[in-house]
């Protein structure tokens, strides 16, 4: 299954924007974790976005900044937002203010609270009616947004926008999934390669013989790697920052393996 | 597209249990609606309740790692996989393509969030700690992936895995994706469905919005006054036609997903997105609109929802062809509403009838499209479904007689 990459957006401590993070990622720049701003997500109008959680703000903004570099329009693209845990600040409001006597809940923070709220948020502010799917597979989340999106892909003859996306809850339910990090990361897809295309992706679905998972190198990238489901898209993205050809071992489920060709598409 | 087989379909909900009891209730009018008894929910309005969930954990030997899935919404999947055979379909699936070619792609809005509305309410009074066996336990109940990894160790399966969270779209969704596998060739076939339980947060959500029914709700009626919430799980086991088409099966023939762009909890105005996933799903199964006997509406019973479909609905089919909700018989059952509404299609075209819409005495004059009150004893070949979610995501099945 072939798909090719137009466009890449990134945030994350230490990778704030893709032309930076290529390269860190390319090792032609030392990486260092620093905490990054809060994303300006200027796609949003000012009164959705003085609303909006932090999680629609980091998806869309790595989502526009992919659309900007694919020089596409956001109306025409189908989407899937991958996230493992959804909207878990909003969901502590209201689960805190659920377990108050008073049970008053904000009709706002409810339609917020949903999983595809940055989908919904994405789709309304570019005006955008095309298909648009919000999926979780726990800490497979990204490798299933991108069997998703590559299906659609190949099937649909049509270019998708993925954006992968994970931040760590608030406390108390840090507790229940520490994540490290927050971690945003936005492919477009498309069927056939352009002028802009970046790299070419062949994918394939294996059955999982032992660990092969590619990791990272760098010990601070592999820890957010290992610790932001979003994140395990770094080794993808490491491969398409640099300008040879590699194979990419995504672990799937416990069971399987994408294999990911890249082939660079510019010299 | 080319057709995929329901080779074994089944649903529990309000109704009850299993193809025969959903039949025999649309068949006989009853509704699977009563007045909120959820918890100590404090809002006048009704449920459709799932009885017994509360005393049935999931269990099973240690080695099979099932205990720790235990929640209302994984209770209420495991009540699913054991009507009409359908785990055994699933499991003969498994030996006839091999674990990794069989895919589980579920629909939920909230999964097991009801797990962590009753850790708010033990949280350490001292640190705000939430317990322990909460913590330990998230990832098997509230994490959105739960319902999937349940189905999928409980039946052994080991292909491609999803859930799919799209609000009430959720489950009609998993159809399309679970299509698109098959034909990428990233499995043989696919567990699709979908699992929304009761809980608080959807009950107190609808209730700020105000968008609850006080009684059964009423779609399409003059009078309607909103929504009734409801739960159910419902599975398809979906493959190829070669393999598995006997003449007569139920199949998917098409999908058609959109999204409105417009608002999170209100409509299009015009119905554009609507418009586009019944669009869709009829070119994709290259129906014209003629060709479709029954439209089973998304009928929420909203002011909103039922006027926009009703435009929608005429605006791709005229004002002739029949359609209703039977969101008076379940409730609105959320992400599982695309599955649940999809088994009900199903039954149409095998037993040959077109259920009316419960409790609606007088259909609103304002619509245009032919809703049907009383339900009809006439062949069907053709269903189209109809689920719209918050976000403004949309999808239209169709499935017909292979």
């Amino acid at each position: 299954m072939r798909v090719y990459v137009d466009g890449m957006g990134m945030l994350g401590p230490g990778l704030v924007g893709w032309e930076p993070s290529r390269l860190i990622l390319a090792g032609d720049v030392g990486y260092h974790e620093t905490p990054p701003p809060d994303p300006p997500a200027s796609v949003l109008p000012p009164n959705e976005r003085r609303r909006s959680s932090d999680c629609v703000r980091w998806a869309v903004h790595v989502a526009q900044e992919a659309i900007e570099q694919a020089e596409t329009d956001p109306k025409t693209l189908a989407t899937v937002f991958a996230c493992s845990d959804g909207e878990m600040g909003i969901l502590n409001q209201l689960c805190t203010t659920l377990a108050m006597s008073e049970r008053v809940v904000s009709p706002t923070l409810f339609h917020q609270s949903v999983h595809n709220a940055a989908a919904g948020y994405w789709s309304i502010a570019t005006r955008c009616q095309q298909s648009s799917t919000a999926l979780s597979c726990y800490d497979w989340s990204f490798g299933s947004g991108l069997l998703e999106a590559a299906a659609y892909v190949c099937t649909e003859e049509k270019t998708v926008l993925l954006v992968a996306y994970d931040l760590p809850p608030p406390i108390p339910l840090y507790a229940a999934r520490p994540l490290h990090g927050g971690y945003a990361v936005a492919l477009v897809l498309t069927p056939h390669r352009s002028r802009r295309s970046v790299v070419q992706l062949d994918l394939a679905l294996q059955v999982r013989a032992s660990d092969t998972d590619t990791r990272m190198l760098d010990p601070a990238l592999e820890a957010l790697r290992c610790g932001n489901p979003a994140a395990r898209a770094l080794p993808l993205c490491s491969a398409i920052a640099k300008t040879h050809p590699a194979q990419v071992h995504l672990d799937y489920l416990e069971d399987q393996s994408i294999v990911i060709g890249v082939e660079p598409c510019r010299s | 597209m080319a057709p995929l087989i329901l080779s074994r379909y089944t649903v529990v909900s309000a109704l009850g249990k299993g193809l025969d009891e959903t039949y025999r209730a649309l068949r006989d009018r009853r509704s699977g609606l009563r007045p909120c008894d959820f918890e100590d929910v404090a809002i006048k309005t009704y449920i459709g309740r799932v009885e017994g969930l509360e005393d049935v954990p999931v269990g099973g030997p240690p080695s099979k790692g099932l205990a720790q899935f235990d929640c209302r919404n994984n209770r209420l999947a495991l009540l699913g996989l054991q009507q009409d055979g359908f785990a055994s379909a699933a499991l003969e699936a498994r030996e006839r393509y091999g674990a990794h070619r069989v895919a589980v792609i579920l629909g939920s809005s909230t999964s097991g969030i009801l797990e962590t509305e009753h850790a708010y309410r033990h949280r350490d009074p001292a640190t705000g700690a939430l317990p322990a066996s909460y913590l330990t336990g998230h990832r098997y109940t509230h994490n959105m992936f739960s319902v999937a990894h349940f189905v999928r160790t409980y039946l052994g399966l080991r292909g491609p895995a999803m859930v799919i969270s799209t609000a009430c779209s959720s489950s009609a969704k998993a159809f399309a994706t679970a299509a698109r596998f098959i034909e990428a060739g990233f499995c043989d076939a696919a567990v699709v469905g979908g699992v929304d339980s009761l809980c608080q947060t959807i009950l107190y959500g609808f209730a700020s919005l105000e968008l609850l029914a006080c009684g059964p709700c009423r779609p399409c009626d003059e009078e309607r006054d909103g929504l009734t919430l409801g739960e159910s799980a419902g599975f398809a086991l979906l493959e190829k036609s070669g393999r598995a088409g006997p003449p007569g099966a139920v199949a998917l023939l098409g999908y058609g997903e959109s999204s409105d762009g417009y608002h999170m909890s209100h409509p299009h105005p015009e119905g554009a997105g609507a418009i586009g996933a019944m669009q869709g799903a009829l070119r994709r199964s290259g129906l014209q609109p003629g060709d479709i006997d029954y439209i089973n509406l998304h009928g929420t019973a909203t002011r909103a929802n039922d006027g926009i479909e009703d435009k929608a609905v005429t605006s791709v089919f005229g004002p002739s062809t029949p359609c209703s909700s039977t969101k008076g018989w379940t409730g609105h059952t959320l992400g599982a509403a695309g599955i649940t509404e999809a088994v009900i299609a199903a039954l149409c075209l095998t037993r040959s009838f077109v259920p009316g819409t419960l409790n609606t005495t007088r259909v609103d004059s304002s619509l245009r499209s032919h809703v049907l009150l009383e339900s009809q004893e006439q062949p069907v070949r053709r269903v189209l479904s109809n689920i719209f979610g918050f976000g403004g995501n949309n999808c239209s099945v169709i499935l017909g007689l292979f």
